[in-house]
């Protein structure tokens, strides 16, 4: 073996791997089908390689900065939609990593989570398009740069709904939470559907339509015929939910090494215990529910402006526990892993399984035979695409049965109280 | 070590999918692609249409075949939802090969997605999809058509059903609270009440919901002489059931949502006495082409054809007829906005009747008939015929 | 309107009592469960579509025809889906919670896989019926169901709610005595107050906990087949809702608690009717029947903030 540092020889692999898979992507693999996918999910892993705790910061920074900043964006505007699904999978992390606060730090099975998401979506929908007109005075839509003011009220409104509706049942057992917040999903769902009439607030089942995108004008600006706008659209659609998901990431690592997190898993290891310890049972656990509602409001509101058109569908109970696959797939109170987690279930379900079925259905036409089977003879029931909650059911159950730790397991920095003698007060860690 | 073997690992299990075989790809492949549920409890329309368009390629692929093209289907599932609906027609206006699209079931879906075919110009026709927005708004204006009716156009043809033939002046509208139902219940009751009937009742019920005796109680003492529900079969079926059952005997009338072989299963045999839906297309049984599709349908996929099966079969037969127009006039690569432009033009006969868009994207003159149900589906028998044209403004 | 009101009462508290029983009938799985494990079983619900469909299955293939009696066919099917159901419910608890018990796994843990449970029979019963032609299942219709014996325009009973009623009387009837006057019962409680020192005592607690399961999942299975009976139809995702307001129930009685299951069960059902009705007579009609489940859930938070542990219930000492 060569003298190298095996931390320099990691570093060197995932260079190579990054650089490897960023070239074949970025000019032979540049359509849709399964293996392109594949190819693209093989450049999103080394998102994740570069931030393992063993390699070198150098290589790592590099490959972070060169994927995110040059190679999805010089792929997505290619084939829009590589940035159309890491836009969402990005959505769907920064969802995550708020029920991770909720679910894996604090202990409190949120099976509703999707309701904050919806009220930070319906904010922007209703004032960011003439919706607002049917009940409130004023001149609407707001124009769309009022998006980055809506986006803070939004995350204050979802903060809010989080309080009022833990305020009475923080108080009680844990697994009755889990039926209240479904209740209160569906609640949501079900007055987002009928807040139609007698006044139109939501204009029920029809959904809105046509919500004002922020930015647009620089998207215009920048349009050529090789580039059009939807193109510069979606880029900017990217960047700024990156940008999220960078605060997402922050407010969730803070809030993990700080006293109020070390007390949300004092609560969810044991609370009774936790309680003898002096923290306030009801205050500790209405923050956490309060943050990660929040952060589901803020990047609700920056939903609506992405796929302008919201409708109650889009809220429903499946995609509460889509969101809870997620965090369940990479690891309660696991950062890296919620984010692994979104990726994987976001893909796998908008991706991996679409084009698997479209692949089994071309050799189901073509009567394909491999090794003396005849896809012909595969029953039409056999769609891979039909059984999502199949999926998360499965999920859900094996990572509960063998690894309820999740994939990337949430690591615990062993805190050495290693007294500063100038100060007389507790140092940094070892 | 540890983690370096994994990589490299991965990354070698990675080249071994990409250097697996893959089908060689074809010059001039179109592809149509399918957009419907094809999970949950909505699945089984957005199957059927699926299978319609399949046997409409079927029939209609083969001079494209003769000149070397190949046509296929994608067959994508859009669950229902908004969500993934427009995800996957992010994916799809990047593939080149898609010319058309069939899709998609509900008009919440429908909707956004149009916004993203309109980045590229790529034509769908919905089957189904019956909100008036589909195809009121500027931004998706050369591209969102469809051939089914729309629900400010069936509301009214109902109603003139309602009171000149049927001769009601009370009537009860329940709607399910999704766009469909909705919309058709307002365009029925804002009709009704122009012609001279009256509301009683008017209330939407949750989609899953399967009680009804919060509203069928009052019934018995309100004696309405309607009652119209604005949905789909699942939960219209087990409406009409419980009406019957609680011994109402107010005639009842739907939309094309009501359009399924699986009604009268629903409902129960003996509980079809006055029951219609207004749909536009003829029941299969009594249509010579529509016997054979329904027979060829069912020889092919083993099952009976749904309504909505025609609907889709006619929506890819458009789209054909267009690509077909295009390579007539001599074009090699037939560009989106083209094939867009040519389905605007096409003008046949098809299974659910005269096949003809207008500026706006709706089917020209849209033919609703009235049908009441039988105790089985295959005796549904057509009881009035309202011709409406699309509002054109 | 008053009259109007008045008139509809009797009606409107059949079909109540009707529901409510329904609901009883689930919320004893519900109950039951969380009175020995302290578990909320969110797969329950798939328990009762379970065993509804199953019994639709033998109406349809196994007795269609055989000309036996409406009443005793209902019987026969009830059976095999009650049976279906509880076996169902035994080997969901032996797959997929015992192993979690036996680790002495967080709370969490074994709930999140309920709901996993839940979500994978939702689908794998979809995929066994779509097998078979379309998944929704219709119930059979009997005309001997529709009889009804009226009394006057608002007041009438058809023989179908009065099957209803008295099968699940008797079935609740019959889960009260045995949990309550049975050695089977009182093993049951004592798991319930204390797994260790029943065990010590000679209790096979396994047994016991895979007994309960059984038995929940048998009266889940019997609801489910009613529930079909009195809606007429089941498909494999009806089992949610009634499911999720069956635990509204359950835990408006006071989880943990027969006789709370069913006194929720029956209040729920007869609000949920009577509110369903009148609310959009009182506010002509400017909140209808759609918001019917925003009242149970509403149900459900309040009775958790003013009175957490139910009507009867007794307050839950955590155990340290």
């Amino acid at each position: 073996m060569s003298g190298w540092h095996p931390s320099t020889m990691r570093s060197v692999a995932l260079l190579a791997y990054a650089g490897v898979f960023a070239c074949l992507k970025i000019w032979v693999f540049t359509g849709s089908s399964l293996i392109d996918t594949c190819i693209f999910m093989a450049v999103l892993a080394s998102i994740f390689f570069a931030t393992t705790d063993n390699v070198a910061p150098w290589a790592s920074r590099t490959v972070l900065a060169a994927i995110l900043l040059f190679v999805l964006p010089v792929v997505g505007l290619a084939n829009t939609f590589y940035l159309d699904v890491t836009t969402q999978v990005a959505i769907y992390a920064v969802l995550a990593l708020g029920l991770n606060i909720v679910v894996g730090l604090a202990g409190l099975l949120d099976l509703g989570f999707i309701a904050f998401f919806a009220l930070g979506a319906y904010l922007w929908a209703i004032l960011g398009s003439t919706q607002a007109s049917m009940f409130l005075p004023g001149s609407f839509p707001l124009p769309a740069e009022a998006f980055f003011l809506v986006l803070p009220i939004g995350v204050g409104v979802a903060a809010l709904a989080g309080i009022l509706l833990g305020l009475p049942v923080l108080r009680l057992r844990g697994d009755y939470l889990a039926i209240v917040t479904l209740g209160f999903g569906e609640m949501v769902r079900i007055l987002a559907n009928n807040l139609d009439k007698p006044v139109n607030i939501t204009n029920g089942p029809q959904g809105i339509a046509g919500i004002a995108q922020p930015l647009n004008g620089l998207a215009i600006a920048l349009a050529t015929d090789a580039v059009p706008e939807y193109k510069w659209q979606a880029l900017i659609y990217y960047f700024f939910v990156l940008c999220l998901i960078g605060c997402a990431i922050l407010v969730n690592r803070r809030l993990d090494a700080s006293r109020i997190g070390r007390a949300w898993v004092a609560i969810r290891e044991d609370e009774i215990a936790a309680q003898a310890m002096g923290i306030p049972l009801v205050a500790t656990k209405l923050i956490a529910f309060a943050t990660g509602a929040a952060m589901a409001g803020g990047v609700g509101v920056l939903f609506a402006a992405k796929q302008t058109y919201v409708s109650p569908e889009s809220f429903d109970f499946n995609q509460s526990i889509a969101v809870l696959a997620m965090i369940v797939l990479g690891g309660l109170g696991s950062i890296r892993g919620a984010v692994l987690g979104a990726a994987a279930v976001t893909l796998l379900n908008l991706q991996v399984l679409k084009v698997l079925s479209a692949w089994l259905n071309t050799m189901r036409a073509d009567g394909v035979e491999f090794l003396g089977f005849s896809f012909a003879n595969l029953p039409a029931q056999f769609e891979p695409s039909k059984y999502e909650r199949l999926i998360f059911g499965i999920i859900l159950i094996i990572m509960m049965l063998y690894r309820p730790q999740g994939l990337v397991p949430a690591k615990r920095k062993n805190i050495g109280i290693d007294v500063d003698s100038s100060t007389g007060k507790p140092g940094n860690q070892a | 070590m540890r983690y370096s073997k994994g990589l490299v690992a991965f990354a070698s299990l990675l080249m071994l999918a990409a250097a697996f075989p893959v089908a060689a790809q074809e010059k001039g492949t179109f592809k149509i692609v399918t957009q419907t549920p094809l999970s949950g409890d909505q699945s089984l329309a957005g199957e059927a249409i699926k299978l319609g368009v399949q046997l409409s390629i079927e029939d209609f692929g083969g001079p494209f075949d003769a000149a070397g093209y190949k046509v296929v289907l994608q067959a994508e599932d859009d669950q229902a939802s908004p969500t993934t609906g427009v995800a996957n027609a992010n994916r799809i206006i990047n593939d080149p090969e898609v010319i058309g699209v069939v899709g998609h079931y509900n008009s919440g879906v429908s909707i956004p997605a149009s916004e993203v075919y309109a980045k590229v110009g790529l034509t769908m026709i919905s089957p189904s999809s019956t909100s008036p927005t589909l195809t009121e708004r500027e931004s998706t204006r050369l591209i969102a058509n469809r051939v089914s009716g729309r629900d400010d156009v069936q509301g009214p043809a109902a109603a003139n059903f309602a009171i000149n033939t049927i001769q009601v002046k009370r009537a009860y509208i329940i709607n399910d609270k999704t766009a469909y139902g909705s919309g058709l219940a307002d365009a029925f009751e804002k009709a009704l009440t122009k012609l001279g009937g009256q509301v009683v009742l008017s209330t939407g019920v949750d989609q899953k919901e399967t009680d009804f005796s919060t509203i069928l109680n009052r019934a018995r003492l309100d004696k309405p002489d309607l009652i119209f529900y604005g949905g789909t079969y699942p939960q219209g079926g087990l409406i009409i059931k419980q009406i019957r059952e609680k011994g109402l005997s107010a005639k009842f009338l739907g939309g094309d949502g009501l359009d399924s072989s699986d009604l009268q299963k629903i409902a129960g045999a003996d509980n079809m006495t006055d029951i219609f839906f207004t749909t536009t297309s003829v029941p299969f049984g009594q249509l010579p082409t529509g016997n054979e599709f329904g027979a060829k349908y069912k020889a092919k996929f083993g099952r009976a054809p749904e309504g909505f099966s025609a609907y889709g079969y006619d929506a890819a037969h458009a789209i054909l007829a267009a690509l077909e127009a295009e390579l007539k006039a001599g074009v090699i690569a037939p560009s989106r906005e083209a094939i867009a432009a040519q389905v605007r033009k096409v003008d046949f006969d098809g299974l659910t009747g005269h096949i003809a868009f207008n500026g706006k994207g709706d089917i020209k003159e849209a033919k609703y008939v009235v049908v009441a149900v039988a105790p089985d589906p295959a005796n549904n028998k057509v009881v009035s015929i309202e011709l409406v044209a699309a509002p054109l403004d | 309107m008053l009259t109007d009101m008045l008139l509809l009462l009797p009606t409107t508290l059949i079909d109540g009592l009707v529901l409510g029983l329904i609901y009883a009938s689930i919320a004893l799985g519900y109950t039951m469960v969380y009175g020995v494990l302290g578990l909320i079983n969110f797969a329950h619900s798939e328990v009762f579509m379970v065993g509804a469909i199953v019994a639709i299955e033998v109406l349809i293939y196994g007795l269609a025809g055989t000309g036996l009696h409406p009443l005793i066919q209902l019987v026969v099917a009830i059976a095999v889906g009650g049976l279906a159901a509880g076996f169902l419910a035994v080997a969901i608890e032996r797959v997929a919670y015992r192993p979690l018990r036996v680790r002495n796994a967080p709370r969490l843990v074994p709930l999140i896989t309920t709901i996993g449970v839940s979500l994978f029979l939702q689908d794998s019963v979809r995929f066994v019926e779509s097998l078979f032609g379309q998944f929704i299942r219709p119930f059979p219709s009997f005309p001997f169901f529709n009889r009804q014996i009226v009394l006057s325009e608002t007041v009438f009973i058809s023989n179908r709610t009065l099957a209803i009623i008295v099968l699940a009387v008797t079935l609740l009837a019959g889960l009260y005595y045995m949990v309550h006057r049975t050695r089977l019962g009182k093993a049951m409680r004592a798991v319930a107050l204390d797994q260790k020192t029943s065990q010590l005592m000679g209790i096979n607690v396994n047994k016991v906990i895979a007994t309960t399961f059984f038995i929940g999942g048998v009266a889940g299975g019997v609801a489910g087949v009613l529930y079909a009976l009195q809606f007429g139809r089941m498909d494999p995702f009806s089992g949610f809702i009634p499911g999720i307001k069956a635990f509204t129930a359950a835990v408006l009685g006071g989880i943990g608690s027969v006789e709370g299951a069913v006194l929720g069960g029956v209040l729920l059902g007869i609000l949920e009717v009577v509110l369903g009705t009148y609310i959009p007579m009182w506010t002509n009609n400017a909140i209808g029947t759609e918001y019917k489940d925003i009242i149970a859930f509403s149900i459900l938070i309040l009775i958790l903030i003013f009175r957490p542990n139910g009507l009867v219930g007794r307050a839950y000492a955590e155990k340290v």
